[in-house]
């Protein structure tokens, strides 16, 4: 199986977040692969140790971005592919969509497409979806579990979380699949891995060599970031000399204030 | 005159899900400024049923499209209706409530016509006829203001539990119109369905008492002889705890979340999880039992009305963001303060 797993690189989330000016800063927090693709990640290398083939990690952004690509390397891919171009900046969801769906074309015949839930800096949680329909291809959003996959026939089936319950999808391959953490628990790479994935070559794609000519544009704009209003609390200890008590004055105390 | 404005309802077993109806007040303010009527769109079983509450709810007209092919939900499917529908109508802002379903489906809808979505939205403006929407990123330490200056419809996905929900009006009528429910060849196929084990939905909960990895934590508990794993000495434990977690819910009327501690641990699945790798929850209450307040679980409750913490340790992070605390043991406190509450709202 050909599998493709798209990964970002994202502020860790420890990370303190601020803005000054406009511009978004985290210090010196560490740029981290984004902790939803460790799962999509984990599932490719799964689906490859399962049925054969092999895994290869792409992502969009600058060329620090290879610091995440080298993450998903050390965890076990095969191959990663940077695709970096000055033309593109502050790209929306249909710009990263473009760009990864003729990135995945370029990549041949691809059977399956790996997506995290959500970047933990955009919170967008767009991309899969919008991939699949710029390909044509079925989309598995929400996946906890791949419950079946025939590589013969061509098909594959998941369990898909959504509010109420689970449902169960089966599509044909070419499919793209975007995960959720119940489906799986992520490797640490290992030391021999993150020493291969030191040295393994990562190729820069430009949006030429991907056959866009023109650079897509955002069709979105930010005309203003800044940090939520401070929610002023001051904790009210409730007392009482046990357990007990401190359980009625706190029960008093929430139908005072008509919080019930 | 033709409405530029349209609002999605997202409906599971012919029941209207109560963040859509939210929707349906947020979309009727956009119309209201834009000088626009405002249609409801319904594809899916039961659509006409839904539009009638729709109309019912504030929209001036419905459109509704339901087809064999259209019984189960399926992204691909909708999508190409949904997007017809507003192409064929110039839409010029379209809003859906932010459920597990409607996130992929303004995904695609935005690709169709190529136009941005903005996710999560928490507030708007009207500002020289195009909506700036708020809405919260990296786990909501900070918030953004999304605009589409050009592209149209600009798509929302409205936050529940954020704006109000219209009281329904029996005596309003509006015209209902059929959809082209014409979708073509559907790759995907559902085979079966499992619902959750009922009780109050998370993301719709007006209360939610949420255990942490402080819920296992009793030492006075012998679990049976036959037992004899550490870890699942640990789970019985906390079975033991969320059964208290669960009564006080029961008595409050509330939902039950978690910490991601205590669902990596095994001690409740992955659907309970409250957090920034979890759900974002916003009750008008939230009680935090045996939960520390780690920054990626206040990422998902930190809006809560009023928050309640549990807690051994007078210094755990989450009495910062709390507005009454008890340091005690859950063990102790939860039993008593589900029978003080039960008897004081007559329960
Ligand atoms: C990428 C990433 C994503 C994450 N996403 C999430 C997320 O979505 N949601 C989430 O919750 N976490 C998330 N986390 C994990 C988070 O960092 C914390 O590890 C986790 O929230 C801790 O859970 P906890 O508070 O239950 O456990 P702990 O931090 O271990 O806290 C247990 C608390 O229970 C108290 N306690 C113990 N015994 C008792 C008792 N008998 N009575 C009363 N109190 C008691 C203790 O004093 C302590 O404060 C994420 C972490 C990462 C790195
Ligand atoms: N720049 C990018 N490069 C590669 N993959 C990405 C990029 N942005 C988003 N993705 C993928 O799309 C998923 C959803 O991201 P988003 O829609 O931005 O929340 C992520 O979990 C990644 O798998």
């Amino acid at each position: 199986m050909n599998i493709v797993v798209c990964v970002k690189q994202t502020p860790d989330t420890a990370a303190t977040v601020t803005v000054q000016d406009g511009k978004v800063s985290w210090g010196d927090a560490p740029l981290v692969i984004n902790p939803w693709d460790e799962f999509a990640v984990e599932q490719a290398l799964r689906t490859k140790e399962a049925h054969g083939g092999k895994v290869t990690a792409l992502s969009l952004g600058p060329e620090a971005a290879k610091e995440a690509l080298k993450h998903a390397l050390a965890m076990g891919c095969d191959e990663a592919v940077l695709v970096s171009d000055p033309a593109i900046s502050a790209p929306d969801s249909l710009v990263v969509s473009t760009v990864l769906a003729a990135a995945i074309a370029k990549l041949g015949e691809v059977d399956l497409v790996f997506f995290g839930r959500q970047a933990v800096d955009s919170d967008t949680g767009l991309t899969g979806a919008q991939v699949a329909r710029r390909l044509g291809w079925p989309s598995l959003s929400l996946a906890a579990a791949v419950t079946a996959l025939d590589p013969g026939a061509k098909t594959i089936t998941v369990a898909r979380m959504l509010d109420e319950g689970r449902q169960e999808v089966k599509a044909p391959l070419p499919a793209v699949v975007s995960v959720t953490k119940e489906i799986c628990e992520p490797r640490y790479p290992s030391f021999m891995g993150i020493r291969k994935a030191s040295k393994a070559p990562i190729p820069v794609w430009s949006l030429a060599e991907i056959g866009i000519s023109a650079a897509p544009q955002s069709v979105l704009t930010w005309p203003e970031v800044f940090a939520p209003p401070k929610i002023e609390t001051q904790c009210e200890i409730v007392a009482g000399d046990s357990a007990v008590a401190k359980a009625a004055a706190l029960a008093a105390r929430l139908i005072e204030e008509k919080v019930i | 005159m033709a409405a530029k404005v349209f609002v999605y309802l997202d409906h599971f077993n012919g029941q209207i899900l109560p963040a859509s109806l939210e929707t349906i007040g947020a979309a009727k303010t956009a119309a209201a400024a834009l000088g626009s009527p405002l249609a409801a769109l319904v594809v899916g079983p039961e659509a006409q049923s839904v539009a009638i509450q729709a109309i019912q709810h504030g929209a001036d007209e419905a459109w509704v499209a339901d087809a064999a092919e259209l019984k189960d939900f399926r992204a691909e499917a909708y999508a190409t209706v949904v997007s017809k529908a507003l192409k064929d109508a110039g839409a010029e802002v379209f809003m859906l409530p932010a459920t597990s379903r409607t996130r992929e489906l303004a995904a695609m809808v935005a690709v169709d016509l190529a136009t941005g979505v903005a996710p999560d939205v928490v507030a708007f403006e009207v500002k020289d006829g195009k909506l700036l929407a708020t809405r919260p990123v990296y786990a909501g330490k900070l918030m953004t203001k999304v605009m589409m200056p050009q592209a149209l419809p600009q798509i929302l996905l409205i936050r529940g539990r954020v704006f109000p929900r219209p009281e329904p009006d029996a005596a309003r009528s509006g015209p209902v119109n059929k959809l082209d429910a014409a979708v073509g060849t559907v790759k995907s196929e559902v085979l079966g369905y499992k619902p959750s084990d009922g009780g109050v939905s998370l993301t719709d909960a007006g209360v939610i008492v949420s255990g942490g990895r402080g819920v296992s934590n009793n030492p006075s508990l012998t679990p049976p002889a036959e037992i004899t794993d550490e870890r699942e000495k640990e789970i019985w434990r906390a079975q033991k705890g969320f059964e208290l977690v669960r009564q006080l819910a029961a008595v409050l009327g509330g939902a039950v979340g978690a910490s991601r501690a205590a669902v990596d641990a095994g001690y409740v699945p992955y659907s309970f999880q409250v957090g920034q790798t979890g759900k974002v929850v916003s009750p008008d209450l939230y009680i935090a039992c045996g939960v520390s307040g780690a920054i990626q679980h206040l990422a998902g409750m930190r809006t809560s009305k009023t928050i309640v913490a549990i807690n051994k340790d007078s210094e755990a992070p989450i009495f910062k963001v709390a507005r009454f605390g008890v340091v005690g043991d859950l063990y102790e406190v939860l039993p008593a303060l589900a029978k003080e509450l039960g008897s004081r709202l007559g329960k």
